[in-house]
């Protein structure tokens, strides 16, 4: 049997021996970025290793740098919870000065970007330096025991939205940091996630070529805060793709009229009108997605509040510039 | 048998590992976590059926650790030093050429 090469670098920047829980959707994520980072680099540089992190507090840095191991084998900063962004920027800054070629990557949760370093990221783009944010998005802040940002989803259960009788739980609508950070008109801006790994990597490595910022959101599983099976994080992850929870997009230079919306598979039927999507008929129901999570299992005796969530994701969508029809269970 | 690609990190901490305090809590040695053998928190323990792989590098993509490498024939190695028996591997595999089964010790 003829054997394809493997898909992907063999080369490792992420080490074992981590302390991120078992089956952390968010390390496969960082695990990925950075081969994708280095494939980028040598194809552009001639150099697979030209490049550094920046990172934020969180998870996913707390759980690769307990002092005095450290699970990165790439240049790699932390400084604070609020500032990767910054801190990039910097260390951006100082290569440019040092006649240095390559690219920086700052890494940060949804805590980390969405809420308190908004700002931080806001500069960065603004002031276009030539770094890829990577915002791994779990949906809460994790790491201090599972408490909401502004990235978790309409309905969520955490410890600080909690359900009960007054409650359904998280009662705001998720905000799209992409959609903000596309704002900025900068190169590139992307969504991605783990259930779709191949498009997940092909995006990192666009968003590592182009010159200037670009800002990628990748959607990945917290086994742990989302109260869902060890084993399913990537089945979850991909159910979101199918049922049209999570929308993967690619916005250049804040062109959002001509922004490219990648076919969510799952049997959902695509429009097209002159190569842009502009409606997709979902085929399988959000209950498939959340009832395989504990933190939305109070909604089951809850229908209507799993309604409104599907008024918001059509309202999400259509920002987007896409009408769509999402199915209830047993339509 | 093929090698860990972190073959190397482990024997360089094993040669110069120090619990010093560094300026700056510099951490000095890339990929040093890999002191940290994680494969003790297992319960469950993916059993890999050579015969049943189609080698399509799914489980390769996916492992959050890594715990799985390439042999020299492109098939999976699995780490047992290192995996932490999430089983998403499994669940991922298209040809059930992984089946998870209960630690023994
Ligand atoms: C200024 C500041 N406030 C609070 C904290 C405590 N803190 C550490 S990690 C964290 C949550 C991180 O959440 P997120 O960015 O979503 O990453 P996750 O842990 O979910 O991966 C908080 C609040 C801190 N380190 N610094
Ligand atoms: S709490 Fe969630 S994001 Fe943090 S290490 Fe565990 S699984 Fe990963
Ligand atoms: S069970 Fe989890 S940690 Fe172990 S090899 Fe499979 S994916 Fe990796
Ligand atoms: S997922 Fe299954 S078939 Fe694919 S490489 Fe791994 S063991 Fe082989
Ligand atoms: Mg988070």
């Amino acid at each position: 049997m003829a054997v394809r090469k493997p898909p992907i670098t063999t080369r490792e920047y992420w080490a074992p021996g981590h302390a991120a829980c078992a089956g952390c959707g968010c390390a496969t994520a960082l695990k990925l970025a950075t081969k994708a980072f280095s494939e980028a680099m040598e194809e552009k540089y001639g150099d697979p290793n030209a490049f550094a992190i920046a990172q934020a507090t969180g998870c996913m840095e707390v759980v690769s740098a307990v002092f005095p191991y450290t699970a990165w084998k790439v240049p790699w900063i932390h400084v604070a919870f609020e500032n990767a962004a910054a801190a990039a920027s910097g260390v951006e800054a100082a290569w440019k000065k040092l006649g240095r070629r390559g690219k920086i990557l700052a890494i940060g949760g949804d805590g980390g970007t969405a809420d308190i370093g908004m700002q931080a990221l806001s500069g960065m783009l603004e002031r276009r330096h030539n770094v890829v944010y990577l915002m791994y998005d779990n949906e809460a802040y994790m790491n201090t025991g599972i408490q909401r940002s502004s990235s978790t989803p309409y309905g969520a259960w955490t410890t600080t939205s909690p359900p009960g009788k007054y409650s359904i739980g998280e009662d705001k609508p998720k905000k799209w940091v992409a959609l903000i950070a596309a704002a900025h008109q900068v190169p590139y801006v992307a969504t991605a996630s783990i259930g779709n790994p191949f498009d997940f990597v092909r995006k990192m490595k666009r968003a590592a070529k182009v010159d200037g910022p670009a800002f990628v959101q990748v959607h990945c599983t917290c086994p742990t805060g989302w109260k869902s099976p060890l084993e399913k994080g990537v089945e979850i992850a991909r159910l979101a793709i199918e049922t049209g929870i999570w929308p993967l997009f690619e916005i250049e230079n804040g062109d959002f009229f001509n922004i490219k919306i990648q076919a969510p598979g799952g049997g959902a039927k695509v429009k097209r009108e002159g190569g842009r999507v502009v409606a997709i008929e979902f085929k399988k129901p959000i209950e498939e997605y959340l009832k395989l999570q504990g933190r939305f299992k109070h909604l089951f005796k809850r229908p209507e509040a799993i309604d409104e969530m599907r008024e918001q994701i059509k309202a999400m969508w259509k920002v987007l510039g896409v009408d769509v029809t999402l199915p209830k269970p047993g339509e | 048998m093929a090698e860990s690609p972190f073959k190397a990190d482990i024997e360089r901490v094993k040669r110069e590992y120090s619990e010093k305090m560094t300026p700056g809590a510099v951490a000095r040695i890339p990929g040093s976590s890999v002191v940290n053998k994680t494969g003790s928190w297992r319960v469950f323990m993916p059993e890999f059926n050579r015969d049943k792989c189609v080698r399509c590098y799914l489980c390769y993509i996916y492992c959050p650790e890594p715990a799985i490498y390439l042999d020299e024939e492109n098939y999976p190695v699995f780490d047992y030093d290192y995996c932490k028996g999430c089983g998403i591997c499994a669940n991922e595999c298209p040809t059930d050429a992984i089946v998870m089964v209960r630690e023994t010790k």
